[in-house]
């Protein structure tokens, strides 16, 4: 998407940034390349299906990538005009959770199940919030549960004895805890029922309308995009393939293959039909990727160029798309 | 709680029935008896079948056997063949050694071990991980008795730092207990890394940092709490082990423990004693497993839960 045009440096930006995780065996190629920009109080959604890079990008934004394996070879990341990969341990403490909170996937994991969720949203706000009494303390935690829609009484209550969906609104109550800037939702109801799902989605718009938080919204659902999010950027094997405002993505007449093919898959009601389109084949593996657009090899479209040559970006307005479909248009080659 | 703490020592009772009588089986079964035993061979074959038959040693195995359990809930354990004195008297007489040694020894070894384990887990692939973790490796190879046997020459034979036999100077403990805890400490050591690796990689750790937690907390705090509960129910059992199978370890540096008190009574073929001191150490065993099975409970609220019901 476009940079505004303001004066001072855009909430997040990440430039050209490049992912890999290494071991022993192989590399993996998880994000090649990507750039955005998130502003104050906007909500970009990131999507893409399993394995497209959206998660390692998010982690890469707090410098939480898993420390033996993980390593950003090429970009940057900047917060407020502050380079995360530059910071000193610090500067990166009172970022994670103070100014940028995360929301992750599972909750039935993220918790840490020997501590009550009462001491787990305390130890936020304490981190970032030293002088706070004790007395405050506890109330705030109290607050924070019942802006989430958990009773107070829970205060002294240990993650296993909550459901998946109450687990899922400690780990939101416990990023709203400080009040950050941003709050990046990892899927974040991916692993609920679909009726908890619309609640904490709700829920979430809700609080963030409330309190004015930016957030990155990763997820593979369409539906909760177009819920939820000012801007979408759609990923595929580690690249930026489309982006735009959710207006270009939902209603512009030229996508990216990749887009149309996930638009396909979601179930339409209008239309009788007895299957669903799914998108033929696999992503490409991340230890080996092609070498012309990553998409190729799954795409009904795909000409002899898309094999060997990276697709340049066709623009229109805030609308970006990376494909050699709309080449005649295209700006710049990558 | 309550309950279930009640439970779990109730539960003791059949596992204990179960013990004795496979120990007091197994010596029935054993060639010997009491009237020779403890008259000695001046004595004339009626004295001995008339003691026999006093202590009813001639009646039926089961008989016996009630007897023996009848006995044992009053305290009595018997008297022993060898000695003619009560049993129980030699078994707590006995047991400060043992009980000191594996102490010390268990002690010793999770000091040395966890430690190192948990270092290790977090510079995981460096010095502090590779060198400590692989000769945690070699360690346990090395049996006991013979790392006992090179020590005993080195420090109390060559070197005179040491007694080489008995406690009488508390300096005699240094040796067994560093013999006894070498094999443990490297186990844990081993045994800590890999269940905080694991636990190092779990998705509450990295929530715990994304908080903004120092990287210190996280480990102490969030980590250890989790990745050292199986470390407890290690070191719960190896104590139990050590309070049992000290024998080798016992002769060697000739001391007056449980085990050496074993070993003579099967040697000399006196029953009570080993029955009772068999007996004796499959209760603390058991007791043992029960506490740490209640501290597991105690330190995870998930176990705590499951056992409320």
């Amino acid at each position: 998407m476009d940079m505004k045009e303001v004066n001072a440096a855009p909430f997040i930006e990440v430039k050209d940034l490049e992912i890999i995780y290494k071991t022993d065996l192989e590399t993996v190629h998880a994000v090649n390349g990507i750039s955005f920009t998130l502003e104050k109080g906007q909500t970009l959604g990131i999507v893409g299906e399993t394995g497209a890079g959206k998660t390692t990008t998010a982690l890469s934004l707090l410098k939480l990538l898993p420390p033996r394996t993980g390593r950003v070879v090429n970009g940057t990341i900047c917060v407020e005009g502050q380079n995360v990969m530059e910071m000193d341990d610090q500067t990166l403490r009172e970022m994670r959770g103070g100014k940028i909170a995360m929301i992750f996937q599972d909750p039935m994991t993220a918790l840490n199940p020997v501590m009550t969720v009462g001491e787990q949203i305390g130890e936020a706000i304490l981190l970032h919030n030293a002088d706070i009494t004790k007395a405050q303390l506890q109330a705030r935690v109290e607050e924070v549960l019942q802006m989430v829609g958990i009773p107070a009484t829970r205060y002294s209550d240990y993650p296993h004895q909550f459901s998946g969906g109450m687990k899922q609104r400690v780990i939101i109550a416990m990023a709203l805890s400080c009040q950050p800037a941003m709050i990046i939702a990892d899927e974040p109801t991916t692993a609920l029922d679909v009726t908890i799902q619309a609640q904490v989605l709700s829920m979430m718009r809700d609080l963030r309308d409330r309190l004015g938080t930016a957030m990155i919204m990763i997820t593979h659902d369409l539906g909760i995009v177009a819920q939820t999010c000012d801007n979408v950027a759609v990923m595929y094997a580690g690249e930026i393939i489309e982006t735009g405002t959710s207006v270009d993505i939902f209603c512009a007449e030229k996508h990216h293959p990749y887009t149309v093919g996930l638009f396909g898959s979601i179930p339409n009601l209008k239309v009788k039909t007895r299957r669903l389109s799914p998108i033929v084949g696999l992503m490409p593996d991340p230890t080996n990727l092609p070498k012309g657009c990553p998409f190729a090899p799954r795409c009904d479209k795909c000409m002899e160029i898309c094999k060997t040559e990276k697709p340049g970006v066709y623009k229109n307005g805030t609308h970006q798309i990376r494909c050699h479909l709309y080449a005649n248009n295209a700006e710049e080659v990558v | 709680m309550g309950r279930y703490v009640l439970k779990r020592f109730l539960l003791l009772i059949p596992v204990l029935l179960v013990a004795s009588f496979m120990i007091y089986g197994l010596m029935a079964l054993a060639p010997g008896d009491p009237g020779t035993a403890i008259l000695g061979t001046d004595a004339t074959p009626e004295e001995i079948k008339a003691y026999n038959h006093a202590v009813g040693f001639d009646r039926p195995f089961l008989v016996r056997y009630g007897n023996f359990l009848s006995d044992l809930l009053r305290g009595d354990l018997g008297i022993s063949y060898r000695t003619k004195q009560p049993v129980m008297n030699e078994i707590l007489a006995r047991m400060p050694v043992t009980a000191t040694i594996a102490c010390l020894s268990v002690l010793t070894a999770a000091l040395v071990g966890v430690p190192l384990g948990v270092l290790a887990s977090v510079k995981q692939g460096g010095l502090w991980d590779t060198l400590p973790t692989s000769m945690s490796m070699v360690i346990p190879a090395i049996p006991g008795f013979w790392l006992g046997m090179l020590l005993l020459y080195l420090f109390a034979f060559k070197l005179d730092l040491v007694p080489s036999f008995g406690v009488e100077d508390p300096l005699g403990y240094l040796l067994p207990v560093f013999a006894n805890s070498f094999g443990s400490a490297a186990r844990l050591q081993r045994y800590t890394r890999s269940s905080m690796v694991d636990i190092l990689q779990t998705d509450y750790v990295r929530t715990a940092r994304a908080k903004g937690a120092k990287e210190r907390v996280v480990i102490w705090k969030h980590a250890m709490r989790n990745g050292l509960l199986p470390v407890v129910t290690s070191i719960g059992s190896t104590l139990g082990a050590m309070l049992g199978g000290a024998i080798v370890m016992e002769s060697l540096f000739s001391l007056p423990g449980l085990g050496t008190l074993t070993l003579t009574a099967l040697n000399m073929r006196d029953a009570p004693t080993v029955v009772a001191s068999a007996l004796f150490v499959s209760v603390l065993f058991n007791t043992i497993l029960v506490l740490t099975d209640l501290a597991t409970a105690f330190l995870d609220p998930r176990v705590k839960a499951r056992y409320s019901k």
